[in-house]
């Protein structure tokens, strides 16, 4: 058997080694793809263009016209729907024959077959519709994107995908429930790394580690009956679905991860620091609140750090407990809406190369390039401390 | 702490203990106050422990001790509290219906009754295929990231990207599932695209934790194995990989009950509302086709709080506590095996 296992030596290499390769690169499909789905966004209006037309030469008894629009970045069901609903709203009694193309790549052409009335005359007619009427148009510049504060994806006459108050919900939940788990998790770790030893340590890390692996929708099951009814009943409140239950919920769910690390950053702490410490005859306490948190002071911000990264991209509990409303919450007791929670309801809605699906997509990216940042930044300051302490 | 220093007990005499005694008393009281030290009179109440003198700079320094040590007592019970409580409130709360009968029927087609057997098998379905493509992958992928790949800035660049894609959001990965997988590729919803998004989800993770486990192993092994004439791939197989085989399956079962309990990725990649599986027979065992929708247990959860009305209490407590029991479950597992290796670790 091992040595079959040698004789293929090369074979198994290589099958490493492509494994390897594989994954980094199904891993950074991701990247790709989310940014070309989101991207065109970030380099492209996608607004309509205008109308091109061009009339064939038999016009008959049923005022036929066989317009080209030209549009960008449609597929062809939002093309139909909506030109259909423009048409209508114009008082045309038109109909839409079929469209000679079916995928459209930007910029493509698009034939349209519309009937009018008869008696109208054809290019006046659909020269006032299409004028007076351009096509739904989604206020999309890339600009409006991130400082608009309406999000209107269903829309009647202009849809609007700002983001400013999902990302509004997004940091005051975050915020929230960073300022509920820090100190509790501060103090764990403190006593679970300095005060106590043996068994009753194992049982408390074996507790925090379990703690961690409930899954997000049965927080979100928690938040939205347990915690939803306390709420009601304590603050005599008609609905329990708020920021404070999404902060709540968010604490419990990202203090575990700080607990952990934060732990582990004192642990990191040469035992050297304690002993010169208790042998100045400082106390317990006295040792963590002089020497041990200044000296892991690096490893905690970053402890810190990867549970708001935690509480940023969390999705089915805030989704269950948030109560979903867009607004900018003014109190505790407001409702607010999430980025992820967003994406979430949303996604199933959207339809595939649409402004909706977009900027959905976009969310996406924000949601990435946060939490990498989050993440990056824990690694450096990590990697700072480090560094020092070799040195 | 006087006793710490008492029980080091150097001195012999007790004339050099007084002395001792006297010198740590004073660093003690410098050390920690800032404040002039009261010498105490012998008249009060408790003034000496032992041979030392307690200062009242002394009483207050344990006093705050006493008080942090509660307050953080109390900071560790407000996060451990919770999890007990809430799980004994599920528990108590899904009694009524918890039974292996609720477990083995399926859920009926208004989903205000029968029990979780459909939801259940979807979601040991999606753990399955997801753990069957990720596993090996990313197994392999962390034995090439830490054995063979060249030190260079590639790698360095890969790794960086491998971490950081472990901390993208999970709906992320959705997103990924639904344009990548569902409508780009054309697999549509269904078991294969849940699996797929669910695989790279925990693919980083994996390949992460296989590195960790392959770096325990200490460099000294491999040398060792290297100079008795070892190719590099002998020394994986005899020597690397038998010794670090435990933290790589602590790192597969930790995947397994993440991608248990996760809901967002699978929310648009196959998740189905309600899937009609046959009541008996072979098919309830093997109810999905590759290609069909299925239920999950997360999902149906979802669902059943959040979409369904009327839905008795205690159905949705029972599925919550079935998915809990089924995470923690396999998390226990992970967590005996990690225990019990490391008692046997050799070095």
């Amino acid at each position: 058997m091992s040595r079959l296992a040698d004789r293929f030596e090369p074979g198994f290499e290589w099958l490493i080694r492509l494994s390897g390769w594989s994954a980094i690169f199904f891993v950074f499909c991701i990247f790709i793809f989310i940014f070309k789905e989101g991207g065109p966004y970030l380099w492209n209006e996608l607004q309509y263009e205008s109308v091109e037309k061009e009339y064939p030469a038999g016009g008959d008894a049923a005022a036929e016209v066989l317009p080209a629009v030209k549009l960008t970045e449609l597929p062809y069901e939002v093309v139909e729907e909506r030109l259909l609903e423009d048409l209508n709203e114009a008082g045309a009694e038109g109909r839409i024959e079929g469209f000679r193309d079916v995928r459209l790549e930007i910029g493509e052409r698009v034939e349209v077959v519309v009937y009018l009335e008869p008696g109208t005359d054809p290019e006046k007619g659909l020269a006032q519709i299409l004028e007076a009427h351009p096509l739904r148009q989604d206020s999309s510049h890339i600009t409006e994107f991130f400082t608009g504060m309406e999000w209107k994806p269903e829309s009647e006459k202009v849809r609007k995908f700002g983001i400013v108050k999902l990302l509004i919900g997004t940091l005051s939940v975050t915020f929230l429930a960073i300022f509920f788990a820090v100190p509790f998790s501060l103090g764990a770790a403190v006593y679970i790394s300095e005060f106590c030893t043996g068994k009753v340590r194992e049982v408390l890390k074996i507790l925090i580690e379990l703690l961690a692996a409930i899954p997000s929708v049965v927080w979100g099951f928690i938040g939205y009956t347990i915690l939803n009814t306390t709420i009601m009943s304590v603050t005599g409140r008609d609905d329990g679905l708020n920021l404070l239950n999404g902060g709540i919920v968010l604490a419990l769910m990202s203090a575990p991860i700080m607990v952990s690390l934060a732990e582990d950053a004192l642990k990191a702490v040469p035992d050297s620091y304690r002993e010169a410490a208790l042998a100045l005859g400082a106390s317990r306490w006295q040792t963590v609140y002089k020497v041990l948190l200044p000296a892991a002071k690096n490893g905690i911000l970053a402890a810190v750090l990867l549970g708001v990264g935690r509480a940023i991209g969390e999705t089915m509990a805030v989704l269950m407990v948030t109560g979903h409303s867009l607004v900018i919450p003014g109190s505790l007791f407001d409702s607010v809406r999430t980025m992820t929670a967003t994406i979430a309801a949303e996604l199933g809605e959207a339809v595939r190369g649409g402004g909706h699906y977009r900027s959905l997509f976009l969310i996406g990216i924000v949601l990435m390039l946060i939490t990498m940042t989050v993440n990056l930044i824990a690694d450096l300051v990590v990697k700072g401390f480090r560094g020092r302490e070799h040195a | 702490m006087p006793e710490r220093i008492a029980d080091d007990g150097v001195p012999k005499t007790s004339a050099e203990k007084a002395g001792v005694a006297a010198v740590a008393a004073e660093i003690v009281a410098k050390a920690i106050d800032e404040e002039e030290i009261d010498v105490p009179s012998t008249g009060q109440e408790k003034p000496t422990q032992g041979i030392f003198v307690a200062t009242e700079a002394t009483h207050r320094k344990e006093r705050t001790e006493r008080i942090a040590r509660r307050l953080l007592l109390f900071g560790t019970l407000i996060l451990v509290l919770p999890l007990l409580a809430i799980i004994l409130n599920l528990v108590t709360k899904a009694l009524p219906i918890l039974s292996l009968d609720f477990i083995w029927k399926n859920p009926g087609s208004d989903m205000v009754s029968g029990g979780i057997w459909a939801p259940l098998i979807g979601t040991i379905y999606i753990v399955f295929f997801s753990l069957l493509i990720a596993a090996p992958v990313g197994i392999m992928a962390g034995i090439y990231l830490n054995e063979y790949a060249p030190n260079n800035w590639f790698t360095r660049i890969v790794s960086l990207g491998v971490v950081n894609l472990a901390g993208v959001p999970s709906i992320v990965h959705g997103l990924f599932g639904f344009g990548a997988l569902v409508l780009f590729a054309g697999l549509g919803k269904s078991v294969l695209a849940a699996s797929i998004t669910i695989a790279i989800m925990t693919m980083p993770v994996l390949i992460t934790s296989t590195r960790e486990a392959l770096a325990a192993v200490p460099m000294s092994f491999r040398q060792a194995c290297w100079n008795m004439g070892a190719t590099r791939w002998q020394t994986i197989r005899s020597v690397v990989l038998p010794n670090s085989v435990s933290g790589i399956l602590t790192g597969v079962i930790l995947e397994v009950s993440r991608a248990a309990g996760e809901t967002a990725p699978i929310l648009f990649t196959g998740a189905a509302y309600y899937f009609a599986v046959p009541d008996n027979g072979l098919a309830k065992i093997f109810p999905y086709a590759p290609d069909e929708q299925c239920m999950a247990l997360s999902y149906h959860l979802y669902t059943l709080s959040k979409q369904v009305s009327n839905v008795p209490p205690e159905l949705k407590y029972g599925t919550a506590v079935v998915l809990i029991g089924l995470v923690l479950a396999v998390n226990s597992v992970s967590i005996a095996a990690r225990v019990y290796l490391r008692s046997r670790k050799k070095w």
